[in-house]
């Protein structure tokens, strides 16, 4: 943990309200980026990672002091943050979460394989949609943006093998509905 | 699913959402957002008056606590060691 994160988040836990407020904006300044980032590269649409950055920063507010200073602040926020992209995509409707920039850029042109054309990629995206939100939480991460597995088991708070798991389903069970479009992969 | 069937699959995902790029920039500050989010919060308590919402959540965090759940087991034993006759009951209710 670095010592800026440390200070401001003994200040965040046990300062007077006004040292508590001007800590945890230090804080949200540090790694608002960050949170940022993950989050979109799990909800893959600016304006959603947006709006759960506030939500991550909020739940983090009201959970400081269950702060675990050992597990260090990144990890804490990134697991918080995994768990509103989680949360917001249960409340979605499936299907409805590929944006128009995303079904844009899956209208253009294949750049690899040309066998795989843009109504595959498009079918296979819907189809990725409509799987549960843990398993494409974890494909997400470890398939498409191939993140290490233990940085995805540590986001979700699960083990490794459990990751595994649940790329090796969501990938069956893509595969499965692809078949049943007449796709065979 | 064969190995081989995985890296097809894993092909096929990569090639319909391709990664983005790391380094993603904000459009815009986020923290007169969460400002407003955090004062609307306060205002919230304060028209609750004494029973603010951080008392609230203390007391899910109690609530929630290990030693709770321990507490309750160590109660369930005793009612069934005082009176072995609730034990149908407790079977029926759970």
């Amino acid at each position: 943990m670095r010592s800026d994160d440390s200070n401001a988040l003994s200040q965040f836990r046990q300062g007077s309200p006004e040292a508590a407020e001007a800590a945890f904006e230090s804080l949200f300044r540090l790694h608002q980026r960050a949170v940022y980032g993950w989050i979109l590269r799990i909800v893959r649409n600016p304006s959603t990672a947006e709006e759960l950055t506030v939500e991550t920063f909020w739940r983090i507010h009201r959970a400081r002091e269950r702060f675990d200073p050992a597990r260090g602040f990144e990890g804490w926020a990134r697991q918080i943050a995994t768990r509103a992209a989680f949360d917001w995509m249960r409340a979605q409707p499936s299907e409805s979460e590929l944006s128009t920039e995303i079904c844009a850029e899956l209208s253009a042109p294949a750049t690899g394989d040309p066998a795989i054309t843009a109504e595959i990629r498009l079918k296979t995206a819907l189809a990725f949609g409509r799987l549960a939100p843990k398993l494409r939480i974890a494909a997400t991460l470890a398939v498409v943006e191939e993140l290490p597995q233990k940085e995805v088991a540590a986001a979700l708070g699960i083990s490794v093998a459990a990751v595994k798991l649940r790329v090796f389903r969501a990938l069956r069970l893509l595969r499965n509905d692809l078949k049943k479009q007449g796709i065979t992969p | 699913m064969n190995p081989h069937d995985l890296d097809r699959m894993k092909n096929l995902l990569q090639r319909a959402l391709p990664p983005l790029e790391s380094g993603a920039e904000l459009r815009r500050d986020l923290w007169p957002a969460l400002l407003k989010r955090l004062h609307a919060k306060h205002a919230a308590a304060a028209r609750c008056g004494s029973a603010s919402i951080d008392w609230v959540w203390s007391g899910w965090t109690w609530f929630d606590s290990a030693w709770f759940d321990g507490a309750l087991a160590v109660a369930l034993v005793a009612l069934i060691a005082l009176f072995p006759a609730s034990i149908p009951v407790l079977l029926y209710y759970l």
